[in-house]
C-alpha cells in the first residue's frame, strides 16, 4: 500500500467523475434537490386535493326516517351536503363514488327523540377514501350538534343544570418541546432519505469504476502500471466513498435548509405550531446524523465496488445492485414503523441501527451507549466490506470475468 | 532483458475444468531485438503476455523481465515495461494530455517530470494538437498513439506488444509497426505477438510459434527457413503446427 499512489488514483478518480454527467446527477443533483421538489410537490399536491375535497358538496343519501320529517327536513336543509334520493344499492353507490355518505335512521327517529329515547344513527362511508371521510365529517359534526342540543333542551325541561351530563371534561396536553414533537414525525423520514440517497449516490460511481473499467478496456491498462492492487482499490474505494459521503451531506443540508424554509412558512400562528410542531434540525444532530451515517457510507461503497467488480458488464451489475437497493429500503423503511424502539439487538442490526439512532438524534435524543454500540458495529462490517473489495479485486477470474 | 522459464498458466473453468492456456514456455529476449510470438487465435500469446506483464500470475514456472523475477518483485517488473495492446484503451473522460501524466504519476514520476516527459512525447508523436481534446473525442489513429506515449512516459527498457495492430486501419498500424522499430533502435527489448505473418517477417528478430499454449519452433527467419525447408513464413506455420 503507498499513499502516494492511492492519492494519484484518487485525484484522477474523482476529476474523471466530476466529468461524468451521471455520476454528477447522482451524486450532487439528486440530493439537492430531491427533498425540496418533493417537499414542494407533496406540498402542494395534497392541498391541492384536499381543498378541493374541503369545497366540494358530496351527494349524500337518508336511508330510512320515514316518518321522522323534522330530522330530513333538517339534513336536508344542509349547505354543505347535497341530499339525494334514497335507493336501495347506496352500499353501492358509495363504493362506485357516486354518493360518498348514507345515513341509516330509524324510522321514528323524531318520535324517540321527542320521547327522550335513545334514536340510533348510522353513517355509512369509503373508509379510506378522502371525499367520502370529509362527507361522513360533516354529517358527524351536524349529529354531534344536534345530541348536544336535545341533551341541554332535556336537562332544561327538568330544570337541571346544563353540566350534569358532562361530569369530567378531558383535555390532552403536549409536555415535549417542540423540536421533539416535530422529531418524531420526521425522525424516520430524515435518516430514510438520507441513507437512500448515500446508497444510490454511491451507485453509479462504483459501477463506473469496476465494471465500466472493464468494459471500456481500461483495466489492462491500469493494472499493468506499477501500483498495488491495495493501492488500486483504496484509491477508488476513497473516490466511492467521496461520493456517498458528499450525497449524505448535500441530502442533510437540502434538508435542514427546506424544513427550516417549510418552518417560516407555517407561520408562528399556524395551527401545527398551536399543536406544538416545530420542523427543524438542530446543527448538533445533522452533525451527529452525518458521523452516524459515515460507516455506512463506507459499508455500501465498499460492497457496492466488490459487487459491481465481480459483474461482467454494466447490464449485469446493474441487476446486481437492483435488489441490494431492496435490501436497504427494508430495514430503512422498518425503521419509521411506529413502535419500532432502538435496543441492543436492534443497534447490530446494520442499516436499521444507523437509521433507528438517527431518528432519535434528529428528535434530540441521545443515547451514547447506542451511538457507541451502533458506530462501532458498523465500522466493523464497512471494513469487512472493504477487506471482501480488495480480496476480490486480487483475483484473476473477477478482473477478467469477460 | 526477458527470460521466460518454464512458464505456465493455467485456468480453472467450472464447465471445462482446468484449461492449460501456457505450458511450459521458455524463450530469451536481448536489449535492441524484436522477439515475436507467432500463433493462431486462442494459440495462448495474449495469455503468455500478460503473464509476463504481471497482470496474471503464472501458475508453473517464471520469468525475469529487466531482471525482476515475475513472482517475486511484480510492482518492480512492471515498473520497468510498457504494455500495449488494442485492449489497453484510454479514459475517455480524461484529456490525452492527463492520461499520459496520469500514468507517469502512477510509474513514481512527480508531476512535473510527468508533464515535461509527456510534452517532449507528445512533440514527438505530432500530438500537441490534441493535447487537451478528451480521449473519447479522438480518432481511433490518434488514440493509438496516445497509448503509445501512455507507454512509453516512464522510459521503460522492455516493451510489451499484445497483437498491437489487430483491428487497425493501415495509417494506425504502420505508426505501431514504425514505433517498434524505433524501440528496437533504442535498444529496448521487445516482446510481442501476432498472428499476421508479414508483420512477423518485417519486424522480428527472432520468431516464436506458439500453439495450444506451447513453444513448438523458435529461432531467426532465416534459421526457421532452413530447418523446414520453405521460404514463405505461413508455410513454415503450417508445417509447425501440423494444420
Amino acid at each position: 500500500m503507498n499513499l502516494r499512489n492511492i492519492s494519484v488514483i484518487y485525484r484522477k478518480e474523482l476529476t474523471d467523475a466530476l466529468r461524468d454527467r451521471r455520476t454528477v446527477i447522482s451524486m450532487i443533483v439528486v440530493p439537492i434537490f430531491l427533498m425540496p421538489v418533493l417537499t414542494i410537490f407533496v406540498g402542494v399536491l395534497s392541498a391541492h386535493l384536499i381543498g378541493r375535497a374541503l369545497l366540494q358538496v358530496p351527494a349524500v343519501m337518508i336511508i330510512g326516517g320515514e316518518n321522522s320529517p323534522q330530522i330530513t327536513t333538517a339534513l336536508s336543509e344542509l349547505k354543505d351536503v347535497h341530499v339525494v334520493p334514497a335507493a336501495s344499492d347506496y352500499a353501492q353507490q358509495i363504493v362506485d363514488k357516486k354518493i360518498r355518505a348514507a345515513i341509516e335512521l330509524p324510522s321514528d327517529f323524531d318520535a324517540l327523540i321527542a320521547r327522550g329515547d335513545t334514536a340510533k344513527v348510522r353513517i355509512d362511508v369509503y373508509q379510506g377514501e378522502i371525499n367520502s371521510g370529509f362527507s361522513a365529517d360533516k354529517l358527524q359534526k351536524f349529529f354531534q350538534d344536534f345530541r348536544e342540543r336535545t341533551i341541554r333542551e332535556r336537562l332544561d325541561a327538568r330544570h337541571l343544570p346544563a353540566n350534569l351530563a358532562e361530569p369530567i371534561v378531558i383535555e390532552e396536553a403536549n409536555v415535549a418541546p417542540p423540536e421533539k414533537v416535530g422529531g418524531v414525525v420526521l425522525g424516520g423520514l430524515v435518516p430514510y432519505f438520507v441513507i437512500i440517497l448515500s446508497l444510490t449516490g454511491t451507485m453509479y460511481p462504483a459501477m463506473d469504476l469496476t465494471v465500466g473499467e472493464k468494459e471500456r478496456g481500461t483495466i489492462e491498462t491500469i493494472l499493468c502500471s506499477p501500483i498495488s492492487r491495495i493501492s488500486l482499490v483504496l484509491g477508488k474505494f476513497l473516490m466511492v466513498l467521496t461520493a456517498s459521503l458528499s450525497t449524505a451531506a448535500l441530502a442533510i443540508a437540502s434538508m435542514g435548509l427546506t424544513l427550516a424554509a417549510a418552518n417560516k412558512m407555517v407561520g408562528g400562528g399556524s395551527q401545527l405550531k398551536t399543536m406544538g410542531f416545530q420542523f427543524h434540525i438542530t446543527p448538533a444532530s445533522v452533525i451527529w446524523v452525518f458521523v452516524m451515517i459515515a460507516p455506512l457510507a463506507v459499508l455500501f461503497s465498499a460492497a457496492l465496488l466488490a459487487i459491481s467488480l465481480f459483474a461482467k458488464n454494466f447490464k449485469e451489475a446493474q441487476s446486481y445492485l437492483s435488489p441490494l437497493t431492496i435490501v436497504v429500503f427494508a430495514p430503512a423503511i422498518v425503521s419509521i414503523l411506529p413502535g419500532v424502539e432502538l435496543n441492543a439487538g436492534l443497534s447490530l442490526v446494520p442499516i436499521l441501527n444507523t437509521s433507528l439512532v438517527c431518528k432519535e438524534i434528529v428528535s434530540g435524543t441521545y443515547h451514547w451507549g447506542y451511538v457507541a454500540l451502533i458506530f462501532a458495529s458498523s465500522c466493523v462490517y464497512a471494513a469487512g466490506a472493504l477487506w471482501v473489495a480488495i480480496r476480490l479485486f486480487q483475483r484473476e477470474d473477477v478482473l477478467f470475468r469477460i | 532483458m526477458i527470460a521466460a522459464e518454464s512458464l505456465g498458466k493455467e485456468f480453472h473453468d467450472k464447465k471445462r475444468g482446468v484449461i492449460r492456456a501456457v505450458a511450459n514456455l521458455s524463450f530469451f529476449c536481448t536489449p535492441g531485438q524484436v522477439y515475436g510470438l507467432l500463433g493462431a487465435n486462442g494459440a495462448g500469446k495474449t495469455t503468455a503476455l500478460r503473464v509476463l506483464a504481471t497482470i496474471l500470475a503464472p501458475t508453473s514456472g517464471t520469468a525475469r523481465v529487466a531482471g525482476f523475477d515475475i513472482r517475486q518483485e511484480p510492482e518492480k517488473a512492471r515498473q520497468n515495461l510498457g504494455f500495449l495492446s488494442t485492449a489497453t484503451a484510454l479514459y475517455g473522460r480524461l484529456t490525452a494530455l492527463e492520461v499520459v501524466e496520469y500514468f507517469g504519476c502512477l510509474h513514481g514520476l512527480n508531476r512535473t517530470e510527468a508533464r515535461r516527459r509527456t510534452l517532449l512525447l507528445f512533440e514527438r508523436l505530432d500530438l500537441d494538437a490534441f493535447r487537451d481534446r478528451r480521449c473519447e473525442e479522438l480518432s481511433t489513429g490518434i488514440k493509438q498513439r496516445v497509448s503509445i506515449a501512455r507507454t512509453l512516459v516512464h522510459d521503460p527498457p522492455v516493451m510489451i506488444f499484445d497483437e498491437p495492430t489487430s483491428g487497425l486501419d493501415v495509417i494506425s498500424a504502420r505508426t505501431i509497426v514504425a514505433f517498434i522499430r524505433e524501440c528496437r533502435q533504442s535498444g529496448k527489448t521487445v516482446v510481442f505477438s501476432t498472428h499476421v505473418m508479414s508483420e512477423a517477417e518485417k519486424l522480428c528478430d527472432t520468431i516464436g510459434i506458439i500453439h495450444d499454449g506451447r513453444l513448438l519452433a523458435e529461432g531467426s527467419l532465416q534459421e526457421l527457413r532452413n530447418r523446414y525447408g520453405c521460404v514463405d513464413l505461413e508455410e513454415i506455420f503450417i508445417k509447425v503446427v501440423g494444420g
